[in-house]
């Protein structure tokens, strides 16, 4: 793709890729990428799950070795020899997930490792009043000697980038520091890194939300399948430009052309529905051939809803199921009344990561595959074969551990082995999460395939995009209870985040208003 | 214990050799490298009689480690089994001690079966408490351990619990002297053990389930199975086996004593682990457990052939057995 170079900063870059390139065995995942962050600049990577966004980053602060190409500071070839070296040179990384000690205090956790000490005692009274003030450059108050397992999870993040800013700094990167957070929290986090970036240290953005890429970013570099796309200047690309350079093409083939495969009967109705905890008073219908999506913030209560209604979760309500009530003990219930649910956490609870595809296929379904207690082995065989044809499973060799397919492939996998149930309400939750792009469009083409063929699905996606391009209609969840209903025209990202988050507001004005 | 590859073989026959599961395999090698020790150290090691006689010998500890392998399969622990060998073994004395029904045969059969109910249910208390009272199963059978222990003591009067009838003696003998087409019946009952044992976990659906809450106890409840039920199986069948263990135990000495199946428990989850069974579970190998069981024996017959070391160090051996075949079988799953 012919890029338009961005404005090259004339000053000389803090930190510079030069022809980069790692391979993990003889695959190769990042190609060639050169990259230069000014001080003073923010400087976002954005990219598909998968476009090499994070092996970028680990090679940019020590944590890899590039396997050709350089990593240089001020215009100078270093060698990072791992992220103690990079510190000290003042590359720091942020990461995605919370590394905090749950049961030590703020201060504790800030200072874990370099303790102020007097003496042979620690200082705590210094270390607390530094924790503080360091909390306080960032915009919040929190009590130092607060442990973190009572921070919410915004707050803690905040500790997080305390701690890491302790060292002194010039580079700063963030690895999908949002990933978490509500629009509110986004911004108060992007404060502070306009305020770092007004202290002129470098930032590295890594993102793949759009719009607060667009708010926060000087320029960004757009990555695809381990290769550089192009680097602009964020002024000139609009989230819509940034998402076809991600994508490599036009978005909207992504998603099958919708048809108004929903009936008027009711399959399932749930009234009432609690989930201790979770979930208050939900009710809703779900209608033969109905793509019924599920939207809101992480932890609104989506998938402790739906896996309460299949008797995963002690709950309590009323369920009807065509017509007749209904009350499933515990999955297995479910499963005999034609309901499955694929989990969001594949790895943990969808599939045995030790074991062999075969297995794997018929766990969920062995009745079909025995004769009496006795397992037919050939029968499974034949299974798995069609499970391969039809599910475009692609693996090496059949006799692969799930653990060995990529994410793509996985999701097939469970994909086979609750259809073997042969169910008529599908419940899929986060069904693209960490897929590449291509399996995402065929798994979107089969969750159509299936309302067409008179199923029912829901499908819970903290993608807002995926919900709109492959729903029917699209309830909104916000702390525990079902908020808001879109259908039609009304299906967009504004109106669901308004829901979503309570307020009347959208995610755009949000942003721009912190730049005010 | 590693697989030696020649230069000369084709490419496709190295893949093969790479293919194979090394974690199975090793048990046998490390079987046969014994065999090579054994017959060096003493010509009559080898001897037919005196493998025989050690097999018999291993029967105990094979026939109670083919349950453990189902338990530690599905990813449980049971430090029972020794101190629930000696209560079922008191316990099945003291009913062929009484004379509650005629004929020594009923007796005897009668005696067979209150043993398996009693392993049975030992084994059930060991599954329910720790599913429905969600303990670990480490600390449940810890403490099991000590009430089947101390109760057999109490039961024993804190001496032994002796078969009082000669002609019951005479009778009940030959299920651990006897022989059968040649093998002593003790092999007999370890192969007939291990076939059905195998027939289960590779066979059935419910060995399938085993593996399955053993490799990942939330995929197996996602996908429809009783994982509790299952789990309680497991010890109900460790149970079982344990019993089998003592009808062949019991002829041998005709007596029960305190000390009777002590540290059997060490010795059970040692053969299951240098079988190749993963101690977190969802990976469990019969054949290998069993092969496991006939190594710890070989290992005390040859000390006591030899002379290289004191036989009274048997335990300390075993026990950095268990501490290298652990590190065997990680090396082999990092490689593999």
């Amino acid at each position: 793709m012919s890029s338009h170079a961005a404005t090259q900063p004339t000053s000389l870059p803090v930190l510079e890729a030069r022809n980069i390139a790692k391979a993990f065995g003889p695959v190769e995942v990042l190609t060639d990428i050169s990259l230069t962050i000014q001080p003073g600049e923010v400087h976002a990577i954005i990219g598909e799950n998968g476009a090499g966004k994070s092996t970028l980053m680990k090679l940019l602060s020590g944590h890899l070795q590039p396997t050709r190409g350089s990593v240089a500071m001020d215009g100078e070839d270093i060698t990072l020899a791992g992220p103690v070296d990079a510190e000290h040179r003042g590359l720091v990384l942020v990461h995605q997930e919370i590394l905090l000690a749950p049961h030590l205090t703020v201060a504790q956790n800030i200072f874990m490792g370099r303790e102020l000490k007097r003496g042979l005692m620690v200082n705590d009274r210094e270390m607390n009043r530094l924790a503080a003030e360091a909390v306080r450059k960032l915009g919040a108050e929190i009590d130092p000697t607060t442990t973190v397992s009572r921070l919410s999870i915004a707050r803690r993040q905040l500790v997080q980038i305390a701690r890491a800013l302790q060292v002194p700094h010039r580079v700063v990167i963030f690895d999908e520091p949002t990933a978490s957070l509500t629009p509110y929290e986004t911004e108060a986090l992007l404060k502070v890194i306009r305020n770092l970036r007004d202290q002129n240290v470098a930032v590295l953005y890594i993102s793949h939300r759009l719009p607060e890429v667009g708010a926060i970013a000087d320029r960004i570099t757009v990555l695809r399948d381990g290769k550089l796309i192009a680097t602009r200047n964020a002024s000139e690309l609009q989230p819509v430009d940034m998402a076809k350079l991600m994508v490599g093409r036009d978005m909207s083939k992504l998603y099958p052309e919708r048809e108004e495969t929903a009936t008027r009967e009711t399959m399932l109705e749930v009234s009432n529905f609690d989930v201790p905890g979770y979930a208050r008073d939900a009710s809703f219908t779900l209608r033969k051939g109905e793509i019924l999506g599920f939207a809101g913030l992480i932890g609104a209560g989506r998938t402790e809803l739906l896996e309460g209604i299949v008797g995963l979760r002690a709950a309590h309500g009323h369920v009807e199921l065509n017509g007749k009530p209904v009350k499933f003990h515990s999955v297995r219930d479910s499963m005999a009344a034609g309901i499955v649910y694929l989990s969001e956490d594949r790895k943990g609870k969808g599939l045995l990561l030790a074991q062999n595809l075969r297995m794997n296929l018929t766990l969920a379904s062995l009745k079909k595959f025995t004769k009496g207690p006795l397992i037919e082995r050939k029968r499974e065989e034949q299974g798995l074969d069609k499970a391969i044809a039809e599910f475009d499973i692609r693996a090496r060799r059949r006799d692969l551990l799930a653990g060995q397919l990529s994410g793509g492939n996985q999701q097939k996998l469970l994909l086979a082995k609750m259809m073997l149930l042969d169910p008529s309400i599908v419940i899929i939750d986060e069904p693209t999460r960490g897929i590449d792009i291509g399996t995402k469009e065929q798994i979107y083409k089969f969750i159509a395939d299936l309302a067409k063929a008179g199923k029912s699905v829901i499908v819970i996606s903290s993608e807002m995009q995926e919900l709109i391009g492959v729903c029917h209609r699209i309830l909104v969840m916000r702390s525990a209870r079902i908020v808001g209903e879109v259908t039609g025209d009304a299906m967009t990202e504004d109106e669901i985040v308004v829901y979503a988050t309570g307020v009347k507001t959208n995610e755009a004005e949000l942003y721009s208003t912190g730049t005010a | 214990m590693s697989d030696t590859q020649p230069n000369t073989d084709t490419r496709g026959f190295a893949r093969k050799l790479a293919d194979i599961d090394k974690t199975a395999v090793a048990p046998f090698l490390a079987l046969a490298a014994l065999f090579v020790l054994g017959a060096l150290v003493n010509p009559s090691f080898i001897g037919i009689d005196n493998l025989l006689n050690v097999l018999t010998r291993s029967s105990f500890i094979a026939i109670i480690a083919v349950g453990a392998t189902f338990v530690i399969s599905a990813g449980g622990l049971d430090l029972s089994v020794g101190s629930m060998s000696a209560l079922v073994a008191g316990i099945m004395i003291l009913f062929l001690n009484s004379t509650a029904i005629d004929g020594d045969y009923a007796m005897l059969a009668a005696g067979i079966v209150i043993a398996i109910g009693v392993g049975a249910g030992a084994g059930l208390v060991n599954g329910a408490v720790t599913t429905i009272g969600r303990i670990e199963p480490f600390i449940v059978t810890l403490g099991t351990m000590a009430i089947y222990r101390s109760v057999t003591v109490w039961l024993a009067n804190g001496g032994s619990i002796a078969m009082k009838s000669s002609e019951m003696r005479n009778l009940f003998r030959p299920v651990y002297t006897g022989t059968f087409i040649g093998l002593p019946i003790p092999v007999w009952i370890i192969l007939a053990v291990g076939l059905l044992g195998a027939f289960i976990l590779y066979k059935t659906s419910f060995g399938r389930h085993v593996i399955a809450v053993g490799s990942n106890e939330d995929v197996a409840r996602y996908s429809g199975i009783h994982v509790n039920r299952v789990r309680a199986m497991t010890y109900v069948i460790q149970g079982i086996c344990v019993a089998i263990a003592v009808i062949v135990y019991v002829p041998r000495l005709g007596a029960a004593t305190t000390t009777t199946g002590m540290l059997w428990e060490l010795q059970a989850i040692t053969a299951v682990v240098i079988g190749g069974t993963a101690l977190k579970g969802g990976v469990g190998r019969i054949w290998g457990t069993i092969c496991g069981a006939f190594m710890l024996e070989i290992v005390g017959n040859i000390m006591v052939l030899s002379n290289f070391v004191s036989e009274y160090l048997i335990g300390a051996v075993q026990g950095v057995i268990i501490i290298i075949a652990m590190l065997v079988q990680r090396t082999l799953q990092r490689k593999g």
